[in-house]
Order: structure tokens, then sequence, then C-alpha cells
């Protein structure tokens, strides 16, 4: 007998669709207007966005910063996990207050804060988006990267798996690579998921320190031509989904193993 | 295949002295097992001799060769963990060959090899699967396998069955020992169950609070524990306070009553000792109820499938017998009874020695 569903249930389900799907619609049909008479439906706003070079520019600083926070934050990430797991459990709370603080510190106090102690480093750095954004970014994704991890590695049994991989002759870097990252692959898919989209919408720090990154570039044409500025969202809402979804196809890899990860190891 | 050897191997963890300098050598070939409660200190030795961790001073030699400085990786050990030790992302096949691969055996030799293994230990058509697709026992198998893929010297298995059910753990056991005896290969085998341990070991090291208490043969260490300890953790053992009454005929006084016990001979008139009597060699018989020798009351029956534990009152000592179920239906809870045992088959003990009596532990009968 097929259970049935209680009106209550449906109704609440309903009103989750509608909050979700409404903005989404009716910024939709915005985005359909004429910028110069007002009057449904033309594709003539996501023209005007798709041929503004600024759109481009501004999108890919936002996308290659935020690989470039992804695999940093990785390779920091990684290694001190899996060491704080195997040798130093009593620095896990150390750590995971540690990774509380970017909650805590508001980005104008974060971006001044840094601003002031980076204002020495060279202008490669210092005045560039892949310089100073990229290591604001890191700390402000440091706790997303940090937990999923933790509770990746915490899944597994770190301490037999890296025992029974010495005891098989392999080195820390050959345990590493080839025992452990593979099994909290789906824990650092997780985190450089959050990683990414925090970036690709991060706008305070980036508008302070005067970078001309992709949320900064929508809120200028939001400010200046209303209905461009819906599809503009529209499109960098599918486009970051897109990106996500390749981050997803990418970092499973192929194999049956990879299947069964994503569930949660073992 | 080489020798193990340990020499005054100390460990102490802050304040606790978890290994109080052991000292023994493993022949080649051999199979040792390191039996006792938990907080022994067996895993921790056995840790020492992996590599997993280094000593607070002493030595560990493998094959004549000090390592206890030399990584885990370069010892060229096997080991085999309690469980979950496979690693998820790889196959059965490709867990059996990680060891080559490592050591950078070419694809086709590694290939033969690791078919060789699945087969060996009875996996060779579960090659392609990952250990969530396999059984406790397969996964076991599997590990043992892997540890044997790169021909180590000496083969280490920490508690390997104790994570499996009864009846996988009495085949698995046998199924290592028959591998184990087929490749002569150097093995110790860490465990808390002793059974395990007598079924399955060339010689048995029972441990205690980081102490070689005895190192025998199965049969010694079953029939003539040398302490207390040994004495209560193998095995059920009637426990008595008793004195030498006769040291020509061999006699000890139990409650008042002599009784003939050949281990007395020869030891000193009044000293006070331990009897300690197997409860499968002790006899009961129904008695009058003023009947002389060892007599008392039937308190209760416990059946244990092959026999039934009888517990018989003598005075105000109790004493446990095993008998087959049809003589122990005979006599019944309440039933007066005079006990006996050979006298040979009794040992003794100095009661000096008997102070650090452990706790009977409910899980190991």
């Amino acid at each position: 007998m097929r259970r049935r569903i209680a009106p209550g249930a449906v109704l609440w389900l309903l009103i989750g669709v509608a909050y979700l799907l409404i903005p989404l619609v009716a910024t939709s049909i915005y985005s359909l207007k004429s910028n110069q008479t007002g009057k449904c439906c033309t594709l003539e706003n996501y023209g005007e966005i798709i041929h503004d070079p600024a759109f481009w520019k501004s999108f890919r600083i936002s996308f290659v910063l935020a690989l470039e926070t992804i695999v940093i934050g990785l390779v920091l990430l990684v290694p001190t996990v899996y060491w704080v797991n195997l040798k130093l459990p009593r620095l896990r709370p150390v750590i995971g207050f540690l990774a509380l603080i970017p909650f805590v510190v508001p980005p104008i106090v974060l971006v001044v804060g840094l601003l002031d102690v980076f204002r020495d480093t060279p202008d490669w750095f210092y005045a560039k988006p892949y310089g100073f954004l990229a290591a604001a970014y890191v700390i402000l994704a440091f706790p997303y990267i940090y937990f999923s991890l933790d509770a990746g590695f915490r899944a597994i049994d770190v301490h037999t798996l890296t025992e029974a991989s010495q005891s098989l002759g392999a080195s820390w870097r050959t345990t590493l690579g080839r025992v452990i990252i593979p099994n909290i692959r789906a824990a650092a898919l997780a985190g450089a998921l959050l990683t990414f989209a925090i970036v690709m919408g991060e706008y305070t720090i980036a508008s302070l320190a005067t970078f001309d990154t992709f949320p900064v570039y929508i809120q200028v044409v939001n400010q200046n031509r209303g209905f461009p500025a819906s599809a503009l969202v529209l499109l960098s809402f599918g486009i970051t989904w897109a990106a996500m979804i390749a981050i997803v196809l990418v970092g499973r890899g192929r194999g049956p193993a990879s299947g069964a990860q994503v569930g949660g190891v073992r | 295949m080489a020798t193990v050897e340990l020499r005054e191997l100390r460990r102490v963890f802050g304040d606790v002295v978890a290994l109080d300098g052991i000292q023994l050598t493993i022949e080649s070939g051999e199979f040792l097992s390191f039996l006792g409660p938990s907080g022994c200190g067996k895993t921790t030795a056995l840790r020492l001799v992996a590599g997993f961790d280094r000593p607070t001073s002493g030595r560990v030699l493998l094959g004549g060769k000090d390592v206890t400085h030399v990584g885990p990786n370069r010892r060229g050990i096997g080991m085999v963990f309690q469980a979950y030790s496979l690693f998820p992302n790889m196959t059965a096949e490709e867990n059996v060959g990680f060891g080559l691969k490592v050591r950078k055996q070419p694809r086709d030799s590694r290939g033969r090899r690791v078919a060789e293994l699945l087969e060996l230990v009875g996996l060779a058509d579960a090659a392609e699967r990952y250990p969530h697709q396999l059984s406790g026992g397969m996964q076991q198998r599997v590990a043992l396998a892997r540890a044997l893929a790169i021909e180590p010297e000496v083969l280490l298995l920490d508690e390997p069955l104790s994570a499996l059910d009864a009846k996988v753990r009495v085949q698995l056991r046998d199924e290592i020992r028959r591998i184990q005896t087929r490749l002569g290969i150097t093995t110790i085998y860490v465990t808390h169950d002793q059974e395990e341990a007598l079924s399955i070991s060339d010689r048995v090291a029972v441990l205690s609070k980081g102490r070689i208490e005895q190192i025998a043969s199965p049969a010694e260490i079953y029939g003539a524990p040398g302490t207390p300890f040994v004495a209560e953790f193998v095995g059920t053992m009637n426990r008595i306070s008793a004195t030498v009454a006769d040291t020509e005929r061999g006699e000890v006084d139990v409650t008042g009553t002599g009784v003939a016990v050949e281990a007395a001979r020869g030891r000193r008139r009044g000293e006070a000792v331990l009897l300690l009597v197997r409860p499968e060699t002790v006899e009961l018989e129904a008695a009058a109820a003023d009947g002389d020798g060892l007599t008392g009351e039937v308190l209760s029956h416990t059946f244990l499938g092959s026999v039934t534990r009888l517990h018989v009152t003598i005075g105000a000592v109790e004493w446990s017998a095993d008998l087959s179920t049809e003589r122990a239906s005979a006599l019944p809870v309440g039933a007066r009874v005079r006990l006996s045992f050979p006298a040979a088959s009794a040992q003794l003990l100095s009661l000096g020695e008997s102070e650090e009596l452990p706790a009977a532990d409910p899980d190991d009968r």
C-alpha cells in the first residue's frame, strides 16, 4: 500500500518551493524586459551582458581566485588535518577554535587588518587580486575547508590505514597521496564547493580593497542598469552552478569506489 | 625467514609502564602468541616490533639486525590489523598489490603474485570487489594476503579475528596456521583469547602488567602454569589454599583433609601453597553423609555443552568439576559427593607468589 502524503506536508513543500522559485521567476521575467521600452520579451539584456568585456574580465578574476583559494586551502589544510588527527589529536579543539575566528571577525575588520598587515608587501602581491585577495579568501575559506576535512578524516580509520600503508613499505608521501587523499576526496570536494561559492559571491573585502571581482561588477551593473542587472544575476546563477557541477565531476573521477564514497566512506 | 629478538624492551607512557623489560627470542619460522588481558602490553610489544612506536629503552632485532630506529616502511614486516585496515578506495586485488606497487614491481609479475595470494586465501573470485562489498572474514583474508604479498621476513597479527563471529573465527584461525606452516614464516600473534592462542601457536608468551609471566608451549601453559596469574588466566582452575603435609609420599592438607599430590614431594613441610586443579580432572562420586576424604555438597550445575560444570562446597571452599552431562544428572543439587583428582595432575604454587591474583575476567573462560 502506498503511503499517502499528509496535506500539511504538501502545503509546506509548496511554500518552500514558492519561496525559492518566486524570486528566480520574477528576476527572469524582469530580465526579459527591454531596457529602453520596459516591454516584454527580448533577450537584449542578456546580449548586452555577454558582450560586455568587463563581465568576462571580472568573472575570470573571481573564477581563477576561487580555484586558487581552493588549491591553497587544500594544500595547507589536508596535511595539517591529517597530521593533527594522526599525531596531535589534543590540538583538534585548538584548531577548531581558530577556524571559528573568520566567522566571528566582521569582513570590514578583516580587510582593514589585512590591508595594514600586508602594506609593505611587494606590488605584485599587494596590488593584485591573485595575491592579496587570495590570501584573504584562504582565511575566509579556512573554516569551511577545515570542518569538511575534519569530518572526512574522522569518518576513516586514519591510524590503521596509515600504519597498514607504512607496513607495506609506503613512505609518508605515498601514504598521503595513494591512501589518505582518495578516501577523504568527498570531504575535500565539499570544502572546495563551499569555498567556490564563497569566493564567487564575496563582495565586502573585494570592494573595500578596490578589486574588480565578479560580485563588484554585479553591484556596479545593478546600480546603473536595472533590466540587464537581472539578466546578469541569472547568468551568474547559472554559471556558478555549472562551475560547481564541473568541480564535482572532475573531483569525483571514475570507478565504483568514488561513487560509493560520495555517500560516505567505508 | 628471520628471527625476532626483543632485548630488555621497555616502553613508558607518562606514568604508565606499558612494557617492563621484555626479553624474548622468536625462532625463525616459529609461531608465537602474546596472550594477556587488555592493558598487559601485548599490543605495545607488537607495535615496537612493527616500528609504529619506539621503545623507551631496549632493542628490537630482526634477523640479527638492530632495527630499533628503522621506520616501519623499511622493516620488511607484514601486518594484519584488528579490522578496517583495507584501503576503501581499492579493490581486493589492488589492496593485495599495493605493497608490490610501492616496491615498483612490474605489472605482470605483480598481477601473478596477487592472483596467487588471493588463491591462497581462497578469494580468487573476489578480486574485483571493494572492501565494503566483502564480509568481515573476507576482509581479513584480503588483509592477510596483502601482508604476505610483500614476502615479509616476519608476519605480525594484532587480534585479527576479534571482530569476527565465532564460527568464522575458528575457520580463519585454522587457515592462518595452515598458511603460516606452509610458508614457514616467523609469526607473532597478539590475542586476549586463550583458546585462540593455545590452538594456533608453537609457543605462547603470557603477559601481565608489561612483563612476561610465562613463555612455553601451549600444553605446558595449560597443564603446568608457572605462575598463579597464568593458572588463573588460562582456562578454568580450582585454586585452593593448602599446606604441605607429607613431603615424602606427597600429600597436602586441604581444609583438614590429607590429599595426595605428587608435586608436594620435596617441598618444605608446613609450607603454605596454592593447589591448582583443572575442573576436567576432578572426579565426583556419591558419598555417605559422614564419609571421609574431601566430601561436600553439590551447590549448582552449569551446562556448558559438551560437559556440565558442578560447583561443590567442601567446608568453606568452592570447587568446580566438569562431568559428562549424563553423569552430572546423577548428582543433583544438594547431593553429598566425594571429590578426588589424580595425584599427578595437580600443581602447587608457593603462596608467597600469589599476592597479585587477577580478577577473573568473564570474557575469558
